[in-house]
């Protein structure tokens, strides 16, 4: 963690070891949104409301609008209803949540129980990443606190409003990360995406209506509460509320997380995390995570970071991970390791994610190692064409932009390797 | 309803149907592998994407819902390369093995791939190689054909109601096996290998034995269990290669139970008896068919007049035709015998007078499916009727209770709402306490008859659960099983479970044991001067023998013992109740001819004279009436083997031979014909209903062990038994003799020790095992099976002995 | 088949999910015999699947699934390193090669005295502290120099 600013890492000390504890999260006016809402009992609408002034987006990727996936969950169900916060993160170039959760954990359970309160649930769960173990341990301790102060558990704070928070965790599988893979896992299961629809708003976790946010969404909320949506929306920019945490990592000085107002320009952030690590030129940047379009350094330096500025650009803000590559990097052998990821991760249910991130890799693979051809650049669009769009899941895009994005910025690159057998870099 | 238009035709989807469902209305045909419409959607397969207006992708017909004013094109260019780039992912991985594959000619893949497939791949990697897996004696694999449709592995989540097969792995290297090389031991395995689109899943005892296109298919019924599954009988040079199901949506629906599908292999057993066959001075001897209905005539005529004709009795299986059944009982009682029973199993027949028709289901079949409570009494269900225990899943699943009053506690693979597991002799006590529940609940005067019975009797909560879940949740129904029916007070359940029925308002059924357990009442082979219905109603039972009095079992002892048998299509050393007593008897008697499709069983040249060699149902045309009174007539699908004749035209000749009345039939339709002479509403003469049959004692307790003897699911009848590929299926496992495990410790027996069973003066040596869910002091040991033929009744007293 | 505490371990997992959901647990039954036993035998996992009231195969399915199961029996410590883009950018495949180079084997093996094994992993969301590697699927060792795997080996060699 490096650089703590406004909101989701704002005032806390990581030297301190016991700053993520319960009391000094009171100290940091932790707690103190839930308690406003039990004491003066805000009826869940205007919670709600708030959430959707503050033009709070996604973070786990698809950024939707929080506010109005609230709103989905159906008020009159008698019956469970769950709460799922999605910390599985494994999106290559994304570690905010881990730091949200080693730092700030109570951020979250009080964000999760807001959430629970607005959308009449009693009972959540937090789906960590397998392999941060220690984090789960923290979180396990913060929700041992959090129910020992009577934060959560049956009549929280003597209001009548109950909340059951458990943690679960994974243990190694990228898909889970996909919403509805988390919730068959949750229940016991290979981590497989569900067709949609139906959404989990009607058909989540045993097939009961569930909302699943991201963590750095849960934990947003309590500032929200504190300080109002218009606030929060003021901070980053229309549509674009708020601040977010980048994940810088590859070719700079300082990699870390930055949390930045919507909006920053890239130049801006670059500079935070130290430059370009041996003052090198910065030749590519995915900047929401590997699933997303690569874009060349000019483009991204001409770039703000929020999720309408991005996508102008011509790739996504996603998770918010910002990878750094300098001109020393060979974009084939960057490509090759991209889709030997997704070939390894596929959850193989599906057609086209199975049988196409296999010959992704395998096509990228021979160019990277001297065998290509050159209408392997054809065949490898035509192939990403025909998992794109096409699967149950996310998964077969991720698999499939950074192909098609990084023939389209580096076609040259890749020509060069078919042609010439090596890497030009 | 939603209104959608597919390819520019208009279409009312019910609420919640898909765009699939629109499609298969209209008979627009989209590609697909993973879809089928019995099974959860998967939406794996992808071949199915067609376009749908303002969808910025491809959306798959099978699980994309209809929306009010969706408009869909299934051909457009979007939808085609879409289906097209599907295709060839699935064939860039798939063997080119089609010239060796079983399924070649009825692949999906391969016939897609003739539509949407390239003629060339662009794939030049290796192909992937799945390690081949082996599922036991039934399902052959070639994993590296898999497609991953899941198909199979939603089936036995949830039709067969046991997850065997499962996905492991991920990714490319997902692959579908069973955990740990065990084998797939559901009884309805065998519809896997009908679900899998390729060539993953084959038939092993049909494997590389001919290729599709060189079968002849032709339909048929199963003659099995009581259900009538309806057959495709697949023929090369007059042998049967081949049985798979013919849709019946009212009966089997799209599946076979393993038993109605690979039975087959005994119609082709080298046990067949292909000669008629004569045992002259203790020396078995081929003879010509002359030769063999004179020595048969000529032997019934001189116990006839020796003896009298009450001396000559027959036993015909419940697997037999109507109409080999009905010449069956004409010719005995042409001969002035009524000695005629098809019930070889029962051992209680007191209710026979009482009889009002054929006992029979109560119901449709199809109407279990919407059952929302049962109550099913005395039953190995899953192993006696497959496919109905598959209905009460789906019931179940459907939100239905399932009750059960039974002496074992075989897992029905389904949520049990209630259930008791009691020693046999406590069943009927057992009902009576669901009836006085039953009575209370409804605030109703038990009948007089029963009033003495019932009030001594106290109730416990399973018993008014029971009773309640039964009143309470409607359409219910009370069925009695197997078990039941072979029970020592079969009459006093039927009644006990009659009346409960009566003040629960529920439907009331007996589960039918074999394909024509009704037609056999029908057809008038039971004891007395005629048959129940069809053919002239009587009573049943006055001035004849029921099976357990000519066999020597019944404790009411006759005037005039059978000295001369006639047995048709049956094995009484496994298809009797008490089979040490019907070798007795059979041993002793001066002529047992027996009319059947198989030599061996060295036994039965024991006790027979005179072999005559019949067709079995392939071999024969036929009628069966299933279990809720439908009436199947099909036809011989190939012609009989060897010198093996129709057993109606057996009986017709000898009834010419012996100058019998009537029997000058040019066709089996003439036989039918008359049966159905008074009209063919068969549903007239159906009926559970017991007249006035007082009850006896009932809750008295039984001295000493007791034996629970089940048929097991591949015993019952003489084809399954030879069914060389389904006697080495697990369920075909060589009997145990199961008890609790105080009983074990009393017997200071461990489980796997063998043990030595004792009835009469019969003993059999076996594996003991345990079993807690057995009732105190009851040892399960399946009888018709050959280790177990020396021991006596199916209930009753049984000695265990340590060795 | 587990031990006492093992089995209170899962037995309290199973109390985070509804009474008719136990196979929730599933996940970290498995993760706590897999910490008992060293890794996943047939017997232990027929044993969860008993003690969760599962079908074998279905615990079977997940065990295969999440690859920080040990479907065979691996060294006393097995290192995971993180070779995904962001690692690798920085120094992650060093971090690899020299491992490899120290323990003398690749990814996939175990060292002859049965002490170390070596896996490459996938993202483990921790890109910034790269290159990462875990020890033992549950300690996260961040900035792997090759001097700090020199520490760490020589720490577990201990």
């Amino acid at each position: 963690m490096t650089q703590l600013t406004q909101i989701l890492l704002a005032g806390l000390n990581p030297s301190d070891p016991n700053d993520w504890r319960l009391r000094s999260y009171e100290q940091r006016e932790g707690y103190a949104a839930l308690r406003k809402i039990l004491n003066e009992k805000i009826p869940p609408d205007t919670i709600i409301g708030e959430v959707k002034k503050s033009a709070l987006r996604g973070r786990g990727g698809a950024g939707f609008p929080t506010g109005l996936k609230w709103s989905f969950m159906p008020k009159q169900y008698e019956g469970d209803k769950y709460l799922v916060c999605n910390s599985d993160e494994g999106e290559p170039g994304t570690f905010k949540d881990r730091d949200i959760m080693h730092h700030n954990p109570h951020s979250l359970i009080e964000g999760m129980a807001i959430g629970a309160y607005a959308m009449g649930i009693r009972t959540g769960y937090n789906y960590i990443h397998g392999e941060i173990w220690d984090t789960y341990e923290r979180m396990e301790e913060a929700i041992d606190e959090a129910r020992s102060a009577g934060l959560l558990g049956d009549n929280i704070l003597g209001s009548g409003f109950s909340f059951q928070l458990y943690n679960h965790h994974g243990y190694g599988a990228y898909i889970c990360g996909e919403e509805t893979a988390l919730l068959e896992s949750l229940e016991g299961k290979k981590g497989q995406p569900r067709f949609k629809p139906p959404f989990p708003a009607s058909f989540g976790l045993y097939g009961k209506p569930t909302t699943i946010n991201n963590t750095e969404t849960f934990a947003s909320v309590p500032w929200i509460i504190r300080n109002g949506g218009e606030k929060f929306l003021q901070i980053g920019k229309p549509n674009n509320g708020g601040t977010k945490i980048f994940s810088v990592s590859g070719h700079v000085n300082k990699p870390g997380n930055y949390e930045v107002p919507m909006g920053t320009p890239f130049a801006k952030l670059l500079e935070m995390a130290g430059g370009m690590r041996g003052g090198r030129k910065l030749k590519a940047c995915i900047p929401g995570g590997s699933s997303m379009p690569v874009l060349p350094g000019d483009i991204m330096m001409r770039t703000d970071m929020d999720y309408d500025s991005i996508a102008k650009a011509g790739s996504f803000l996603g998770s918010g991970a910002v990878i750094i590559m300098d001109d020393t990097t060979c974009m084939v052998k960057a490509l090759e390791r991209l889709s030997y990821f997704y070939y390894e991760e596929s959850c193989g249910q599906c057609t086209p994610c199975r049988e196409g991130t296999g010959w992704l890799y395998r096509v990228v693979h021979r160019i990277e190692t001297g065998k290509g051809r050159i209408e392997d650049l054809d065949l490898l669009n035509n192939v990403a064409d025909n998992i794109q769009g096409r699967t149950i899941c996310a998964l077969g895009d991720a698999a499939a932009m950074p192909v098609r994005a990084m023939i389209q910025h580096f076609r040259d690159e890749f020509i060069y390797h078919i042609e010439h057998k090596k890497c030009m870099v | 309803m939603t209104n959608i238009e597919i390819d520019g035709k208009q279409v009312s989807v019910p609420t919640g149907g898909t765009v699939m469902d629109g499609a298969t209305q209209l008979g627009i045909y989209i590609p697909y592998f993973c879809y089928h419409k019995k099974l959860s959607i998967a939406a794996n397969c992808r071949m199915c994407l067609v376009q749908v207006e303002k969808a910025p992708k491809p959306l798959p017909a099978c699980s994309t819902p209809a929306v009010e004013g969706m408009k869909v094109s299934t051909h457009s260019a979007m939808a085609v390369a879409s289906q097209k780039g599907q295709m060839e992912f699935l064939l860039i991985n798939h063997p080119l093995d089609c010239p060796i594959c079983d399924q070649g000619g009825e692949c999906q893949l391969q016939d897609l791939a003739v539509g949407y497939g390239a003629s060339a791949s662009r794939y030049t990697e290796p192909k992937r190689v799945v390690v081949n897996k082996n599922l036991g004696p039934l399902i052959s694999t070639d994993m590296t054909r898999c497609i991953l449709c899941t198909r199979c592995v939603r089936f036995g989540q949830e039709i067969a109601g046991v997850m065997e097969l499962g996905v492991a792995g991920r990714g490319e290297h997902a692959e579908i096996l069973t955990f740990v090389d065990s084998t797939v031991d559901s009884e309805l395995s065998g519809n896997m290998i009908d679900l899998c689109p390729v060539g993953a899943l084959v038939s092993k005892p049909f494997r590389y034995s001919a290729r599709i296109w060189e079968l002849s298919r032709r339909k048929s019924v199963s003659p099995h269990c009581g259900l009538g599954s309806n057959l495709v009988v697949q023929i090369k040079l007059n042998r049967v290669m081949r049985v798979l199901p013919r849709e019946n949506e009212e009966i089997n629906e799209c599946w076979l139970s393993d038993k109605d599908r690979f039975s087959y292999e005994g119609l082709n057993s080298e046990e067949r008896l292909t000669t008629p066959m004569i045992k002259r001075d203790g020396q078995w001897q081929e003879c010509d068919w002359h030769t063999a209905l004179e020595f048969v005539a000529n032997g019934l005529k001189t116990a006839q007049e020796q003896h009298g004709a009450q001396s000559i009795g027959a036993l015909a299986s419940p697997h037999s035709t109507l109409e080999e059944l009905y010449l069956l009982q004409k010719l005995i009682r042409g001969l002035g015998s009524g000695n005629v029973d098809h019930r070889l199993r029962q051992s209680d027949f007191r209710a026979d007078s009482h009889l009002q028709g054929s006992p029979w289901l109560g119901m449709k079949i199809a109407e279990i499916s919407q059952l929302k409570s049962a109550l099913v009494i005395g039953s190995t269900l899953r192993k006696d009727h497959p496919l109905i225990a598959q209905r009460l899943r789906q019931a179940v699943k459907q939100g239905a209770h399932l009750n059960l009053i039974n002496p074992v506690s075989d897992d029905l693979l389904t949520k049990v709402t209630n259930q008791v597991v009691v020693a046999p002799a406590a069943m009927a006590a057992m009902l009576a306490q669901v009836l006085k529940a039953a009575a209370e609940l409804k605030a109703t005067e038990i009948p007089a008859t029963l009033k003495d019975t019932v009030s001594s009797i106290s109730v416990t909560d399973t018993a008014r659960a029971i009773a309640a879940s039964l009143i309470d949740n409607k359409p219910a129904a009370i069925f009695l099983g197997n078990l039941a029916q072979h029970h020592p007070q079969y009459a006093d359940i039927h009644m006990l479970a009659q009346h409960i029925a009566q003040i629960a308002e529920t439907s009331f059924g007996v589960l039918g044991e074999a394909a024509n357990s009704v037609g056999a009442y029908l057809a008038g082979a039971v004891p007395g001067p005629g048959a129940v219905g069809i053919s002239g109603s009587s009573q049943v039972g006055a001035n004849g023998s029921n099976a357990s009095q000519m066999l020597g079992m019944s404790a009411i002892p006759i005037a005039e013992p059978c000295r001369a048998f006639v047995l048709m299509n049956l094995e009484p050393e496994f298809d009797s109740y008490n089979p040490q007593q019907a070798m007795k008897t059979l041993a002793a008697a001066e002529l047992v001819v027996m009319m059947s499709a198989y030599k061996k069983h060295v036994a039965s040249v024991d006790y027979a004279d005179v072999l005559l060699p019949i067709a079995p149902f392939t071999e024969t045309s036929g009628t069966f009436i299933n279990t809720e009174g439908r009436v199947q007539s099909f036809n011989g699908v190939v012609a009989p083997l060897g010198d093996a004749r129709p057993a109606w035209k057996i009986l017709r000749v000898l009834g010419n031979l012996l100058q019998l009345d009537g029997f000058d039939y040019e066709t089996p339709e003439q036989v039918r014909a008359e049966i159905f002479l008074a009209g063919s509403d068969v549903s007239t003469q159906l009926s559970n209903r017991l007249g006035s049959f007082a009850v006896g004692e009932i809750g008295q307790v039984s001295e000493g062990l007791q034996r629970i003897g089940e048929v097991p699911i591949y015993q019952a009848d003489p084809i399954v038994r030879r069914a060389e590929s389904l006697q080495r299926t697990h369920d075909a496992m060589a009997p145990l003799a199961s008890m609790p495990g105080a009983l074990l410790d009393r017997l200071g027996v461990q489980a796997g020790d063998m043990i030595k069973v004792k009835q009469g003066d019969g003993e059999a040596l076996l594996p003991a095992a345990r079993d807690d869910k057995l009732p105190a002091n009851c040892v399960r040991v399946a009888s018709a099976h050959p280790l177990t033929a020396t021991l006596g009744a199916m209930f009753g007293e049984i000695m265990v002995e340590r060795l | 088949m587990l031990s006492a505490e093992s089995l209170k371990k899962i037995d309290h997992e199973v109390t985070k999910y509804p009474a008719d959901q136990k196979q929730s647990a599933v996940m970290s039954a498995l993760a706590i015999a897999q910490d008992e036993k060293g890794w996943l035998a047939n017997e232990t996992m027929d044993f969860v699947a008993h003690y969760l009231g599962m079908p074998a195969i279905a615990v079977y399915e997940v065990a295969t699934f999440y690859n920080m199961y040990n479907l065979q029996p691996v060294g006393r410590y097995k290192f995971t390193v993180c070779t995904n883009l962001p690692c690798a950018l920085s120094g992650g495949n060093d971090a690899a090669a020299h491992l490899k180079q120290k323990l003398g084997i690749g990814f996939n093996q175990t060292t002859t005295d049965g002490k170390f094994t070596l896996k490459e992993g996938e993202c483990m969301g921790a890109c910034g502290d790269a290159p990462v590697l875990l020890v033992n699927n549950k300690r996260m060792c961040s900035f792997m120099s090759c001097e700090k795997i020199d520490q760490l080996l020589e720490e577990l060699s201990k």
